[in-house]
């Protein structure tokens, strides 16, 4: 068959031509990045994964046997149900125009927002999509708190009514532009400072801890708590979730920095050391004080490196990675304790000793290892560590006064409408069966 | 005719199996089960909390013999399973009423 050249020389010079002129990242800030865009697209579905099955899996495993397809459950319902939450009205409220405390309902539904929105380099469709699976993922943290003993309709009622009134105003307050992203109200010395959160250690981590934490104490222990109980069923399934959300992570804390860049490769860079160094510190500390260091062990010492790291995973440098996971490992896992003994509150898979305590941990660690002197990426012009850890300080206490109080009054209207506890029967049986009508393993 | 139920240490199965087929036994079940004797249980810990677990897995195995057979099958369990450690079990040894084979009606020792 003969083939006209002709065509297709032409085709060729032109594919060439455009190759030639798209070549690195141009001056202008509302110009369609590709490389930007085709990263957060994948860092998307990374962060999807996560929750899909990362955390189900995560969490599954550590419950036993008669409650792992009630944890799956959970973690799908809440999928869901944010996504559908998101597109109606939390993308709005964390990210539309407002003001300072909400971003209203301009945003409702994606009106107006079409295939040709930017948002920075990357189409708006995509960072709406980026966001939401963070929207998902934080009330599916929460479910640690209350596993083998809630009722699945206070866990969907719950985390929609957290998701409207918690989560997207504290996204909008630290990443929509709003009272947190500029801390002049509070004082001189933090005019123009915006809190340093990267990818949600404030938003993400600590507004699931206080709720877990408020929620857990609520809806009060599990049957048999804190000497009666049975262990994780599945430590193999606990490492698989664990190893998931760390390599979903990279989408987590690489995605955050929204282009496809050095930044977003800095960003990767830290959240594993920090992971990587919180496993060995944690499984060392169980090394020593009970003879035997355990996968459940290490798969929680990196979830505790991966939370703390990942307020500060665009702002501090690979030493600062290290810091931050050593700390980690060593504190989460004396939160672990402190919450289930000290305060014998069952925070059954302790949301807020890993995610709550690592997230604050990290803020507050940012202020020093942001600094160029600590190997950071640089503080803002003028900014100190100590006005940056003021700063920190702040917006840390405004999150959790906020996530408490709203926490609590959510609990509460869930509690007084549809019940937040199944009976105790059905508590005995497991939520598998007596929930949801299913056996996890036939045997 | 008698019924020997013996609860053995897990991985001893194979070799009781082997060492039973050797002298002459056609059959026999075996199933997955928990239990204690001397050997307590012990402590697993997850994430700084201790979890007491009482129970040892072990293996039981079943076997019809005919009366002739009975002591034969014991000092064959025994030799093979044990190995001098608390925790390797005990052979417990009952009467026998009837046995059947389904597939053709025979009874008594016939079946076994």
């Amino acid at each position: 068959m003969r083939v006209t050249l002709r065509p297709i020389g032409l085709f060729l010079f032109a594919l060439g031509a455009v190759a030639a002129m798209s070549g690195p990242a141009l001056a202008a800030e509302d110009k369609l990045n590709g490389g930007d865009t085709a990263w957060i697209i994948t860092a998307t579905a990374l962060v999807l994964f996560m929750t899909m099955p990362g955390l189900a899996l995560f969490y599954g495993g550590l419950v036993r046997s008669k409650n792992v397809l009630s944890v799956l459950m959970q973690c799908f319902g809440i999928c869901c149900a944010a996504s559908v939450i998101w597109l109606v009205v939390g993308y709005s409220i964390a990210f539309g125009e407002g003001n300072a405390w909400w971003g209203g309902l301009g945003k409702s539904f994606l009106a107006g927002i079409g295939t040709e929105n930017l948002s920075g380099t990357i189409p708006e469709n995509v960072f709406f999509m980026f966001q939401m699976t963070f929207a998902i993922i934080t009330p599916g943290l929460i479910v640690g708190a209350y596993v083998e003993r809630i009722k699945f309709s206070a866990v969907m009622l719950f985390s929609g009514l957290w998701l409207i009134v918690v989560y997207a105003p504290s996204t909008h307050w630290i990443w929509g532009g709003g009272i947190l992203a500029d801390l002049g109200w509070a004082g001189e010395s933090l005019k123009g400072y915006a809190t340093m959160d990267f990818a949600g250690g404030l938003v993400v981590h600590a507004n699931a801890g206080i709720a877990a934490l408020i929620i857990a104490k609520t809806l009060a222990s599990r049957t048999g708590f804190p000497h009666d109980l049975r262990p994780p069923h599945n430590p193999g399934l606990v490492m698989i979730g664990a190893a998931m959300l760390w390599v979903g992570w990279f989408g987590f804390n690489g995605g955050s920095a929204l282009a496809a860049n050095g930044g977003a490769g800095m960003a990767i860079t830290v959240t594993h050391i920090s992971a990587a160094t919180a496993c060995l510190v944690w499984i060392t500390i169980e090394w020593f004080k009970f003879g035997k260091p355990s996968l459940v062990g290490i798969a929680t010492g990196a979830i505790a490196g991966l939370a703390t790291i990942t307020p500060g995973s665009g702002f501090v440098g690979p030493v600062g990675g290290l810091v931050f996971g050593f700390l980690a490992g060593i504190i989460c896992f004396y939160m672990i304790n402190i919450v289930k003994v000290k305060w014998k509150i069952d925070d059954s898979l302790d949301v807020f000793a890993v995610h709550g305590v690592g997230g604050i941990l990290g803020i507050l660690l940012t202020s020093f290892f942001a600094d160029k002197s600590l190997g950071g990426m640089g503080l803002p012009e003028g900014v100190t560590m100590g006005t940056a850890f003021m700063g920190q300080l702040l917006a840390v206490v405004v999150t959790v006064i906020w996530a408490g109080v709203a926490s609590f009054v959510i609990v509460k209207i869930v509690q007084a409408t549809v019940g937040l506890r199944v009976n105790s029967n059905e508590e005995t049986e497991g939520l598998d069966i007596t929930s949801h009508g299913e056996r996890s393993y036939d045997l | 005719m008698k019924y020997i139920v013996a609860i053995i240490k897990p991985a001893k199965l194979d070799a009781v199996r082997e060492a039973l087929t050797d002298i002459g036994i056609q059959g026999l079940t075996s199933s997955e089960v928990s239990g204690f004797g001397r050997q307590k249980g012990h402590t697993e810990i997850y994430r700084g909390a201790e979890y007491a677990i009482s129970f040892v897995p072990k293996t039981k195995i079943e076997i019809a013999v005919g009366d002739d057979m009975a002591d034969r099958v014991i000092e064959c369990i025994q030799s093979t399973a044990g190995s001098d450690n608390i925790g390797d079990g005990k052979i417990f040894v009952l009467e026998l009423q009837e046995a059947v084979r389904i597939r053709t009606g025979e009874r008594g020792e016939e079946a076994l």
